[in-house]
């Protein structure tokens, strides 16, 4: 248990996906501009991030590894698909948020028309597939770590997104100077919160 | 008519052109792919191998100049069969087992594996003084991901001659400081065993705070990365452990 | 087939501008705020920057120029899934020849080759060139878009390089003896390692650019 406290707590803080790796730049930018929709988009890849990580860990497991395919047939044991990996991962996560879509058009169409063009846009936020390629890369050993660390990471974007969009709504009313606005000072303001994430390494673990 | 002909002639939104299209797509990009993947595949498996012969070479220190020379494949397996006099494989028991080579050995798969079943590779390396070092594999998890490495001991099967550690996605700065040189140097001359008669074993404690320096069992921790601390001394522990007969076996021999 | 119509010249000036627009004006980067994402992290050096650089430009040029070729017969219903198979298959190929070329290089990119698939950009000009125009000008649009993304990559890399380790292209620019631990006055900038610096970088250069440039200013 505590094993797995500590990725969901470093997955959050330490690891964050925007802070500390840039990833989900794209929709990140595009969207933190109101706290609202952010908050809508943080929630949706949570989701997306919480049910496509698992699902490629057993992708990955039972598929792709050398040797994966055994449970099939014995003779399958040498087998190495582990280059299909990218193609495999992508296309879970690509039906995985068109799932996501359905049942948010379903359930909340107000949300449904304020995320508006970024819910298609979710299957190329390099957040998503960057959990996959992490958990494959870190080697995750079992089922439930897999899927802390993607719940982990995608709580640890949404609270990238809020926040810095919470920052962007009151730089409304300050003096910037005229080049700097817009994009400018939002990648200068993401870097200087990444420098206070910076602080939580000094978190034990 | 002939079939090209045809299938243009196809409306491209029904459902039968569609699933034509995607399973033709499918089957050349699988076909395009698993030939490139087998053709590029032998400069691939070299890669992996030079950097494993690189990692072992590290843990008698004799990999320097490797970042230098022309070729690189080359001066490693050079240096790699001048080197590494021997290398086999041997069970918890301390038998020797035949028909497993040593290199081919995957720590990963044999981790995984109940002690009794594990095979354990030993390489014998012959420096150039004529003095024989023992390379162990190590392998274990760091908080990330796993760990590995290869400890060199002197042919007392007791005092670390070298030690080399190797991670993947450590946070850099924080578990990455374990393969450093700095970090690495500090194994140097500590013992695995309690005492000489009993030998009892105790492999080697990562001190948090700072080991003294006349501790023989003990190496400063690296700050900041506890869990990666405590991985790589388990690590130690478990790997290191399964070689107790073996070692005992080759003590006795070398006595008699 | 009619080729009656005269045949526009390989490098006419509207093609010469499909190269040459993104790598100032239309910036996929600074201007448009497409692809960051997955580039930033692989800025700490110069030459991982420049691996990243010259993957993506081959990937953004070949998909562009594979999916123009098939732009006709694509079935819409699959255009999106039909694009990122294409992008996939590429950058499998692109990472099992780093992995057997670059083999050190490529460790140290690690996931962010994966994550070129998910390049905003990639998918961006498909969608908004590739689509709608004939392969020669979508395989220079490709280019060009991969190389203005390549561009600020190497300048971030090369500001990060020189001021976090003293060091272009992995030579030593600063010599050893200033440094204070030889006895001299000069010492890295640590700061310029950690990834947020990637970050303010970026912004800067926006800023120099959009002071240069004011027609890019947001309102």
């Amino acid at each position: 248990m505590e094993h797995l406290f500590n990725i969901f707590i470093k997955s959050i803080f330490i690891d964050n996906m925007v802070f500390a790796y840039f990833l989900g730049m794209c929709s990140f930018l595009a969207v933190s501009k109101t706290v609202k929709t952010s908050m809508g988009l943080g929630i949706a890849v949570i989701f997306v991030m919480a049910i496509t990580v698992p699902v490629n860990y057993l992708m990955n497991k039972y598929l792709l590894l050398p040797g994966a395919l055994s449970w099939l047939d014995p003779s399958f044991a040498t087998l190495d698909l582990s280059f299909l990996s990218f193609i495999m991962f992508i296309a879970v996560i690509a039906s995985m948020t068109q799932l996501v879509e359905m049942v948010v058009e379903k359930f909340s169409p107000s949300l449904y028309n304020s995320l508006g063009i970024f819910l298609p846009l979710i299957a190329v936020n390099c957040a998503i597939l960057g959990g996959s390629l992490f958990m494959q890369e870190r080697e995750y050993e079992t089922l439930a770590e897999a899927t802390v660390f993607g719940l982990g990471s995608g709580i640890g974007w949404a609270l990238a997104i809020v926040s810095v969009a919470a920052i962007r709504e009151r730089l409304k009313y300050s003096d910037i100077p005229k080049p700097l606005r817009g994009l400018g000072i939002a990648f200068i303001l993401t870097g200087l919160m990444g420098i206070a994430f910076m602080t939580f390494m000094g978190i034990k673990l | 008519m002939s079939l090209i002909e045809k299938i243009k002639s196809m409306d491209r939104n029904s459902n039968a052109y569609t699933i034509m299209y995607s399973s033709a797509m499918v089957i050349i990009v699988a076909l395009l792919l698993a030939v490139a993947s087998t053709a590029l595949k032998p400069a691939q498996t070299k890669n992996v191998e030079t950097e494993k012969k690189i990692d072992i070479l590290r843990s008698i220190g004799m990999a320097e100049g490797v970042e230098k020379a022309t070729n690189k494949h080359s001066f490693v397996s050079e240096n790699f069969t001048k080197y590494i006099a021997e290398q086999y494989v041997v069970n918890s028991n301390g038998d020797t087992i035949t028909g497993v080579i040593a290199f081919n050995v995957d720590m990963k798969v044999e981790m995984a594996k109940p002690l009794e079943q594990r095979n354990l590779p030993v390489y014998k390396a012959k420096l150039d003084d004529g003095s024989v070092k023992y390379i162990i594999p190590l392998r274990g998890r760091g908080l990330w991901g796993p760990i590995w490495g290869y400890i060199a001991l002197n042919d007392d099967l007791n005092t670390i001659y070298g030690a080399t550690f190797a991670h993947q996605g450590e946070t850099p700065g924080l578990g990455a400081e374990i393969s450093t040189p700095e970090f690495q140097q500090q194994f140097k001359g500590k013992s695995i065993f309690q005492g000489d008669s009993i030998l009892t074993f105790t492999s080697v404690k990562v001190v948090k705070g700072g080991a003294t320096a006349n501790d023989p069992h003990g190496v400063d921790a690296i700050s900041g990365g506890t869990i990666t601390s405590k991985g790589l001394e388990s690590m130690l522990f478990d790997c290191l452990s399964g070689y107790q007969n073996y070692f005992d076996k080759v003590k006795k021999q070398l006595k008699s | 087939m009619s080729d009656v119509k005269e045949r526009e010249p390989w490098f006419s000036p509207k093609n010469i501008k499909l190269l040459t627009g993104p790598i100032n004006s239309q910036n996929p980067i600074t201007v448009l705020v497409l692809g960051i994402c997955s580039a930033l992290a692989v800025t700490v050096k110069l030459k991982p920057a420049i691996v990243m650089a010259i993957s993506v430009t081959v990937v953004t040029a070949f998909s562009n120029l594979i999916i123009s070729l098939i732009r006709k017969s694509i079935p819409n219903r699959i255009r999106i899934i039909v694009q990122l198979v294409v992008i996939a298959a590429l950058v499998i190929l692109v990472d099992q020849i780093l992995k057997a070329y670059v083999y050190d290089v490529s460790k140290q990119l690690s996931v962010f080759v994966g994550l070129i698939i998910t390049n905003c950009i990639i998918m961006g000009r498909l969608e908004a060139f590739a689509l709608g125009n004939k392969p020669w000008p979508s395989f220079l649009d490709g280019i060009g878009n991969g190389l203005g993304y390549g561009l600020i990559l190497v300048i971030v890399a090369f500001f990060r390089e020189l001021l976090g380790s003293g060091t272009i292209y992995g030579y030593r620019v600063i010599p050893t003896e200033w440094y204070i631990g030889n006895g001299g006055f000069y010492e890295n900038n640590g700061m310029m390692i950690l990834p947020p610096m990637a970050l303010i970088t970026v912004g800067i250069i926006i800023w120099i650019q959009r002071s240069r440039n004011r027609k890019l200013i947001e309102e």
